[in-house]
């Protein structure tokens, strides 16, 4: 792979311009607003990064945040683990319909999302007097925040379930079945512990996904400060506030989440590639 | 034929698709289902007022604009980037190729308020800018500039995979042949790499028209002038307009459903191509 011989490759001056170029570019697109978020969260110093992170409101937009992650996840993993199972490892017709619908949610707009719940539990929503008979409140309320992230971040782990499950191909599985094994033991003996790394990948970026969604989240939160407050939605309040460093020592949490996820990403990829030059 | 077989014996499949119809039917279609029905409930004067009201026409018009603009800029930048990372070893090479998901797993409002501070007047690369009389906050080159950030992971993992599926023995034999780097990148290269560089930017253009988080900080949202159609869903919403809202978004919604299909087909092919 290093020795690429003479015929295909560009003359030396060439290929250090275009990777020059490209460092350049990394530089200005990604490197820069990623250094900003910190330079900025530590321009006032650590004891002042430390004070935005410990307003109520900050702690009281982590909590909700945390509250989200923490009801999303397990329907997420739930619903995932079974459409790996079910479209990883069988066929049958209508299998590239479900696919495409668990994308659905990849194609609308992050506004448009929320507004499909204020759409259903509006003041002229089709739900309104269903929820209004239970005595609840959906709509600017928590429980639409977990609706519209459930919405947007559907498809992460599912997405990387399905190839993940599908590669491994179904030969072990049977094994165990011809074993004596059941669909629960083969899942939690077999079958998820060969996917485990797409499950886990899969897993932290709908957490980062899940913790990190604004437009959708924004348009049924009501933005009631210390109550329907989400970690984004505080970040965009104490912005527009001016108050930028507190701003992006709450973004910096975030941002952390973000590079966790690409580093594992890295590693699973690193992991892969080592996997399969093996015989 | 013989995998449906085998797979028929292992057990869980009405399990674990009922599981999955019914998290995608709540989670996903029901909801869906109420912009549809809303949308099917408009009457012909709202469809009317609103394709005929001009901050309508130009949020859409705009939208269309820079997801384009953003979407074409995501693919030059990209295809450097995939080019250089599949063909090429340099140092930090692992790093730049991690670093091109971060658009991706980055909360789009931290992108914004990154962005806006890292381009505005006062800011690292506005500065400078600013004083050669360049403005990138606060204008429709912002949110392109924003749009280029949202779609670059987009561009870079499409045509990855195809670049390094390209069979070496295809360009010695243009080069043994006399075909000079130029001709067998025109010639040989670029046709095979043009699917994929197209749904790359298909895929970029469609999250661009949507985006919102990392537009309204940098964008400015002068009616008009800089206020995408993402964001007058979210005006309309608020003023409790939702037959004008429901219009829009389902406008956005269309658009982006079509700009998907076409760039599943486009992969389709691409693959029918690689194969």
């Amino acid at each position: 792979m290093t020795a690429l011989r003479p015929a295909r490759t560009e003359p030396p001056w060439v290929r250090r311009l275009l990777v020059g170029a490209a460092l350049a570019a990394v530089a200005v697109l990604l490197v820069l607003p990623l250094a900003l978020v910190f330079a900025e969260a530590l321009k006032d110093g650590v004891p002042a990064y430390l004070a935005a992170l410990a307003e109520p409101e900050a702690l009281a937009a982590l909590k909700l945040t945390a509250l989200v992650v923490a009801v999303v996840l397990p329907v997420n993993v739930v619903a995932g683990v079974a459409a790996g199972w079910a479209l990883g490892k069988f066929d049958f017709p209508g299998k590239s319909l479900v696919v495409s619908l668990i994308d659905v949610p990849f194609a609308v707009s992050p506004v448009v999302a929320g507004m499909l719940f204020v759409l259903l539990f509006g003041r002229t929503g089709f739900l309104r007097g269903a929820v209004e008979a239970l005595g609840l409140t959906v709509l600017f309320a928590p429980p639409a925040i977990v609706l519209a992230t459930l919405f947007i971040t559907f498809p992460f782990v599912a997405r990387e379930l399905i190839p993940t499950m599908q590669s491994l191909g179904t030969e072990e599985e049977e094994a165990a079945h011809v074993l004596g094994a059941g669909f629960l033991q083969i899942l939690r003996r077999v079958a998820l512990p060969n996917a485990l790394w797409g499950l886990l990948y899969g897993l932290l970026l709908s957490t980062a996904r899940a913790a990190g969604e604004f437009g959708a989240v924004s348009v049924v939160s009501g933005h009631i400060r210390g109550q329907t407050n989400t970690l984004p939605l505080h970040v965009e309040i104490l912005y527009n506030e001016y108050r930028f460093s507190a701003a992006f020592a709450v973004a910096s949490l975030l941002t952390g989440l973000a590079l966790l996820t690409i580093v594992l990403k890295s590693v699973l990829e690193a992991r892969e590639r080592r996997g399969r030059s093996l015989p | 034929m013989t995998a449906r077989r085998r797979a028929a014996r292992l057990p869980g499949f009405g399990l674990s698709l009922g599981v999955t119809l019914t998290a995608l039917s709540l989670v996903v279609l029901v909801p869906l289902f109420a912009l549809a029905l809303s949308a099917l409930r408009l009457d012909a004067a709202t469809l009317r007022r609103t394709a005929a009201d001009p901050r309508v026409l130009a949020a859409v018009r705009l939208s269309l604009t820079t997801a384009f603009a953003g979407a074409a800029g995501a693919s030059l930048v990209g295809g450097l980037l995939a080019w250089v990372l599949v063909r090429y070893r340099f140092p930090l090479r692992r790093l730049v190729d991690a670093l091109v998901d971060l658009p991706f797993a980055l909360p789009t409002a931290i992108a914004g308020i990154a962005l806006t501070t890292l381009w505005a007047p006062t800011g690292w690369l506005g500065r400078p800018l600013a004083a050669l009389g360049v403005n990138v906050a606060f204008t429709p080159l912002g949110i392109a500039l924003a749009l280029v950030f949202l779609g670059l992971p987009f561009a870079v993992r499409t045509l990855q995979p195809v670049l390094e599926s390209l069979d070496p023995e295809v360009e010695d034999a243009a080069a043994s042949l006399g075909a000079g780097r130029r001709d067998v990148f025109l010639r040989v290269l670029l046709p095979e790499l043009v699917p994929a560089w197209l749904t790359g930017f298909t895929l970029a253009f469609a999250r661009g028209l949507g985006e919102y988080g990392s537009v309204v900080f940098i964008s400015g949202n002068l009616p008009m002038r800089t206020e995408v159609a993402p964001l007058l869903v979210m005006t309309k919403l608020e003023q409790y307009d939702y037959a004008g809202a429901t219009a829009l978004a389902a406008l956005l919604l269309v658009l982006s459903f079509v700009l998907l299909f076409a760039a599943s087909r486009l992969q389709a092919r691409s693959a029918e191509a690689g194969a």
